[in-house]
């Protein structure tokens, strides 16, 4: 029900400090308190991912002298070139791969989820609370758990080392089907889909044309969840792409960043900073620019 | 509640289910079979499979002239892998890792939740953004950043140490486990923040609005009404933070890469992963098979005391 409204905050801050006159010096020494505290927390969180912007303008000996948490000569343009450039450019086919794997596992999961959770809200029939209960279980299943046992149920049927063997687990998402059958529960009307009926629309007709509409806002979510779990996904690609021609962008940079000290050929630390810092572009602007669907799926993901 | 028609039921009812409801239930499983097959298959099978494999053994015979046979082994991968220390070691170090940085992590989640949620805090919107951010950054890379930022000879944590007269590695035996718990509550801390301060700002703000005019403090309001109306919000994050650290493996992967004393049997994944790379494929089916049984077990048994405690308050 929460899915898709994201209200802005309570406005708890409407009346600020005229209801207590009496303690008014107390106040802001809490006020001042809490800020102190919110601010050294802040410094916490963003001092790392400051320090990642920061070196991946430097040059790899810069790396090693003057401040690390300020611009010293900056190579940001030729760093990101010669990530581009390194070893043949697989940089941009492992940027090319992950999208695959996220843009393809999110959409077609988010599909069947859809279908999936619509039929578990909008029909009756016997067995559905078994089936979503045990869909609510494997929520609470992580995709890394399932990494080896994937791998050992492919190796087999050799899947392993080849595209299927990462997108067809990421085509499954119990989260999909949970949140799906919440929303169409709420904002599905019955009364549509029989006017559907009465048009003489068949099921999936109804379902693609009108239920699917109103759903959109959750099927963004499960879409953007789905794809974030993707991207940032490494044990199940590691252990699943030998190949680096096959690899996501993740098991890429580990890979580069493996290779320390083997020879001369190893990849510099600056190259391998600006390659993360790339790859974590397309998250960070998802995630800025999407924001509402983000917390939607969280609190949605609490209430269960 | 499954064949519940809607009151009021028909008139008049017969045993069959009525034509219509027959329908529906075709019609939903046509909509559901597609996900059905693909979740059979990609969780129920797996876990069949490595629960199947973990029972078998690969035989080799004599000088191993002849091809390997796959034998029944009944439980005796499972005593040799709770029988190897260094298995039982990764699974200790979890443990001792998850004691100590899920209540620390979630201690300081609630806290900036309560500090967000207070009437009087500045900057909400951007000191949420802040905390959340790390979140936002992949699992990887922010792995790969802090291995850097603990790296000897790049850390500007060691060389603020150095200049102040200290000898600090961040990667030395002893201090890798705080390294990696500080690498988990940095990426996880405004995870769990968000949830938590999204229960607070579903108590009815009048509740502590009417403790606030009989001149309750903020410090006693947090603690007599919105921490006990969170709790829910606080079991949930528990539940997923232990489910977290038992699949530890980013972390202590990446953090090798810097730290070679880091032993290739860290946790439990790592150890399965290696079975994997010596091809001990039931080797590695057992210890899977193990570790999720005691994450089960954890978070389960966590959820259970929460519940009976919750009913005699």
């Amino acid at each position: 029900m929460t899915a898709a409204t994201d209200t802005p905050p309570p406005p708890t801050r409407t009346r600020p400090d005229r209801q207590d006159p009496a303690r008014p010096r107390q106040l802001e020494i809490t006020r001042w308190l809490t800020l102190g505290v919110m601010l050294l927390a802040t410094v916490y969180f963003l001092a790392p991912v400051w320090w990642l912007l920061v070196s991946s303008t430097k040059t790899n000996s810069g790396l090693f002298t003057g401040n690390s948490f300020w611009f010293g000569h900056v190579a940001f343009f030729s760093n990101v070139r010669t990530v581009f450039e390194e070893q043949g450019g697989i940089f941009s086919r492992w940027l090319a791969n992950s999208a695959l794997y996220a843009v393809g596992g999110a959409a077609v999961s988010t599909l069947l989820a859809a279908m999936a959770g619509y039929a578990l809200a909008k029909y009756r029939f016997r067995g559905r609370e078994f089936t979503f209960n045990l869909v609510l279980a494997a929520v609470l299943i992580p995709q890394p758990l399932l990494a080896i046992p994937l791998y050992l149920m492919f190796s087999p049927v050799h899947l392993v080392n080849s595209y299927w063997g990462v997108l067809l687990p990421s085509m499954v998402s119990p989260f999909g089907v949970y949140l799906s059958r919440i929303y169409a529960g709420a904002s599905v009307p019955d009364e549509l889909i029989e006017a559907g009926r009465v048009d003489g629309a068949g099921e999936f007709r109804i379902f693609a044309t009108i239920s699917m509409r109103v759903m959109a806002p959750a099927l963004v979510t499960v879409f953007l969840f789905q794809f974030v779990s993707i991207w940032t996904n490494y044990l199940l690609p590691v252990l699943m792409l030998a190949n680096s021609s096959l690899q996501p962008v993740t098991v890429g940079i580990v890979g580069w960043q493996s290779q320390r000290g083997i020879g001369s050929s190893a990849v510099p630390f600056n190259i391998i900073i600006t390659a993360a810092m790339l790859s974590a572009v397309p998250l960070v602007v998802l995630f800025l620019s999407l924001q509402r669907f983000w917390r939607s799926g969280l609190v949605a993901g609490s209430v269960k | 509640m499954t064949t519940a028609p809607p009151a009021p039921p028909p008139a008049a009812t017969t045993r069959r289910p009525p034509q219509h409801l027959r329908r529906q239930a075709r019609t939903a499983a046509a909509f559901i079979m597609p996900f059905a097959v693909l979740f059979a298959g990609m969780y129920l099978a797996p876990i069949g499979y490595t629960v199947y494999q973990s029972l078998f053994k690969v035989h080799h015979s004599g000088l191993g002239l002849s091809a390997p046979t796959t034998v029944f082994a009944g439980l005796s991968n499972y005593t040799a892998a709770l029988g190897d220390p260094a298995f039982r070691g990764s699974l200790l170090r979890v443990l001792l890792i998850g004691i100590v940085q899920v209540p620390v992590m979630l201690l300081l989640a609630l806290a900036l939740a309560l500090l967000l949620d207070a009437r009087t805090t500045l900057f909400k919107r951007f000191f949420r953004l802040a905390f959340f951010l790390p979140y936002a950054l992949p699992g990887v890379i922010g792995a790969i950043m802090w291995s850097y930022l603990v790296a000897p000879g790049l850390s500007p944590i060691t060389a603020a140490a150095h200049h102040l007269g200290l000898h600090l590695d961040l990667t030395s035996n002893t201090l890798l486990a705080p390294t990696i718990g500080n690498m988990l509550t940095w990426g996880w801390t405004g995870y769990n923040m968000l949830i938590i301060y999204s229960a607070l700002q579903a108590i009815p703000p009048e509740l502590s609005e009417a403790a606030r005019m009989d001149g309750c403090s903020p410090l006693r309001i947090a603690w007599h009404i919105k921490i006990p109306m969170v709790r829910p919000a606080l079991v949930l994050t528990t539940v997923f933070s232990v489910i977290g650290t038992a699949q530890l493996y980013n972390e202590p992967a990446i953090l090798h890469n810097v730290a070679p004393n880091l032993s290739s049997d860290y946790t439990p994944i790592f150890a399965a992963y290696d079975q994997i790379n010596a091809d001990n494929f039931n080797a590695a089916a057992a210890e899977s098979v193990i570790l999720a049984v005691l994450a089960f077990a954890l978070s389960f048994g966590f959820l259970k005391f929460m519940q009976r405690r919750g009913e005699t308050l």
